[in-house]
């Protein structure tokens, strides 16, 4: 391996030996494709093209109102696929194309990172594997269906909590036995080294164009950027292009499910402790020697116990701040996107709004503050439906 | 100082005989049978044992082991009770004795305070899954100052780079995998094994233990023919925990069969 990939004390490649000649491979080809300008011209192409880059960054009457002062929507939720997990397939893709390998695997959460995978194994005639727990079977069946019909294969995954978790449990295990022609198209900028890196690579072109469109309305940056965190990359790809700038805040918004002190939430950074599992050492929410706990949100895609490891050291120093909803202020923010602005928000997406709209009042009306509207609601329907009516 | 395993391995060699290590998850299914369980193992013939601390999140483990991690952790297996468990094992049971790991219930347990019980309670070595030779200073510090043997894994994909990295850390014996995956049963040896064995020992000074997949007998003289000193076996033994979960009378019976039948396969044939 040529980096070591740290973020301060975090991050890492914690993998088992059989996995490690595939993580340098994939590094090596990573670091390559980055300074080929064809791989470049080729990814640019197909995110302008296929899937409909730049995204619009709308400046939203409902939440400035609420909020009080300038608030932005950054409009992942008009890419391609519905979110923006297809910055990364994309990019992944593309590698797999280049190291030669012939299958695609992905572990999914939402259902929204293996769309995009298996949209992007359709595109580039590439065999796909989609791992997912079989509770997230059950609440994303439009995604499942999705991915059916660009012809991955889903497999539900039924040990532990059967969420997020253990589908990156089982796709590691798949990984391992077939690393020969299998690419791994992580989908979240968590896990091993390269992986934390390179997703946030691709991802960074959130926080670019959020720069250059708030330079064309309003001469400036932003002053307040907010994401939602699951493994933490929407949120890794607002926040980088800002990372350098201290007086820009960045807030991470993470599920707190029934509340902190219930215990049922995914609240990694902000109620766990550093750990290590999927091959980082990272934050991580875990019973006193250890145990992986299982986290619980509303949310599929924000269901999990781990977090990326840069967020674990934006934390540490301080140039972050993390936050939660719970998983009723995410559903309150949910609708009320839904009647106020007409857009409908994926649940994960719904706890940036929740945790924007704490900061109502708090700031300066000229302030600028986006929020990454990381993806849409549609795949939510059923589920938030159901979780409104029983109120 | 030669490590334990090293002094076994020499030996059976000189007696033209494979090392035996069977695999257990520690409290699997309970404490008192897994206890039951390992010695039984003993009196088989093992030459020593491989001994798993269940964790939550296995990634390098198939179905079985998974199952034998989940068994484990419902009875209430810590870290600290599976240690102090051995301890109750090495009361009667003199074999080197290599513990199987997952890094984060290391770090959980404190890395010095860990390593420091393994000594105390007789662990010869650690095998912590997903540490690479890259991240191993602190435990690599702890452990020696134990004297507590650290043991690695090595693949045929391992590149040459990798085995001289895993060569300058790794102590006792090289835990050599049978085929590139995640343990459980197999029918067959991969051909591949043999010339893989020959990088490995080109590169590396230590006896080659070959597991993940080794079932039957058939399967253990394959692997000693393409050249381990020894075999690991795991997943097969460890079913039949499942299958007579419940009556341990019919579970020991069956483990120690198995056991017997693997064991004669690592015999010089007279
Ligand atoms: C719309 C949406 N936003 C956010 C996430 C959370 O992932 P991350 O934290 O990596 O952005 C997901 C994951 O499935 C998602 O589908």
């Amino acid at each position: 391996m040529i980096g070591d990939g740290r973020f301060g004390r975090f991050g890492g490649f914690y993998v088992a030996e059989p996995l490690l000649p595939a993580l340098e491979e994939l590094e090596a080809a990573w670091l390559d494709a980055r300074e080929d300008p064809a791989f470049r011209a080729e990814l640019d192409g197909l995110l302008h093209d296929y899937a409909g880059r730049p995204t619009p960054l709308y400046r939203s009457p409902a939440l400035s109102g609420a909020i009080g002062c300038h608030v932005y929507l950054k409009r992942e939720d008009l890419l391609h696929g519905g979110a923006h997990k297809t910055n990364n397939t994309l990019g992944q893709g593309l590698l797999a194309k280049r190291m030669g390998r012939t299958r695609l695997i992905a572990e999914t959460g939402a259902g929204q990172h293996g769309v995009a995978t298996a949209m992007i194994g359709a595109l580039l005639g590439l065999d796909v594997k989609v791992f997912m727990g079989a509770t997230d079977v059950a609440r994303q069946a439009p995604n499942v269906a999705r991915m059916r019909l660009f012809g991955a294969e889903v497999v539900p995954v039924s040990d532990g909590s059967a969420s997020l978790k253990d589908a990156i449990n089982e796709a590691l295990r798949y990984w391992t036995e077939h690393v020969r022609d299998t690419f791994y198209v992580f989908g979240t900028a968590a896990g091993p080294h390269p992986y934390p890196a390179l997703v946030k690579d691709f991802q960074r072109v959130i926080g670019e164009e959020i720069a250059e469109q708030l330079e064309r309305a309003h001469g400036r940056g932003p002053d307040v950027v907010v994401a939602c965190v699951g493994g933490g990359s929407n949120a890794i790809g607002a926040f980088a292009r800002f990372l350098g700038e201290p007086d820009v805040r960045l807030i991470g918004v993470e599920p707190g499910g029934h509340g902190l002190d219930s215990g049922a939430h995914g609240a990694t950074l902000g109620a766990g402790r550093p750990g290590c599992v999927h091959g980082s050492l990272s934050y991580l929410l875990q019973d006193d020697v250890g145990q992986v706990r299982e986290a619980h949100s509303i949310s599929a895609g924000l269901d999990y116990p781990g977090v990326g490891p840069e967020h674990a050291h934006l934390l540490e120093s301080g140039r972050a701040t993390y936050i939660s909803a719970t998983d009723d202020e995410a559903l309150d923010a949910f609708a009320w996107l839904c009647r106020e602005e007409g857009i409908l928000p994926a649940l994960e997406s719904s706890h940036a709004i929740a945790g924007a709209l704490k900061l109502a009042g708090e700031l300066d009306p000229d302030s600028i503050l986006v929020i990454n509207l990381s993806g849409r609601g549609d795949k939510d329907l059923a589920h938030a439906m159901a979780a409104l009516e029983a109120r | 100082m030669t490590s334990r395993f090293e002094a076994l391995a020499a030996a059976r060699k000189a007696e033209g005989h494979g090392v035996f290590v069977p695999f257990l998850v520690i409290g699997d299914p309970d404490p008192d049978t897994s206890l039951r369980l390992a010695r039984g193992l003993v009196q088989a013939g093992a030459d020593a044992l491989e001994l798993g601390l269940p964790f939550s999140d296995p990634p390098a483990d198939g179905p079985v082991v998974q199952a034998a991690d989940q068994r484990s952790l419902a009875a209430g297996t810590t870290t600290t009770s599976a240690l102090a468990w051995i301890g109750r094992l090495r009361e009667t049971v003199d074999v080197p004795i290599s513990l199987l790991v997952y890094f984060n219930l290391v770090l959980q347990h404190g890395v010095e305070a860990f390593y420091a019980r393994c000594g105390e309670v007789g662990v010869d070595a650690v095998l912590v899954a997903d540490l690479p030779p890259e991240h191993s200073d602190e435990v690599l510090a702890a452990a020696r100052a134990h004297g507590v043997s650290t043991i690695y894994l090595a693949s045929e994909l391992s590149t040459p780079a990798r085995l001289e990295r895993i060569a300058a850390v790794c102590e006792g014996y090289v835990y050599a995998l049978a085929r590139v995956g995640v343990t459980g049963q197999h029918s067959e040896v991969v051909p591949s094994l043999g010339p893989a064995l020959e990088r490995m020992r080109a590169a590396i000074d230590l006896p080659l233990l070959v597991g993940f997949g080794i079932s039957t007998p058939a399967n253990v003289r394959s692997a000693l023919e393409a050249g381990a000193d020894g075999v690991i076996v795991g997943s097969a033994l460890v079913r039949h925990i499942e299958h007579h979960l419940g009556d341990p009378d019919a579970m020991e019976a069956a483990m120690v069969h198995h056991a017997r039948e693997l064991h004669a396969a690592t015999r010089r044939t007279p």
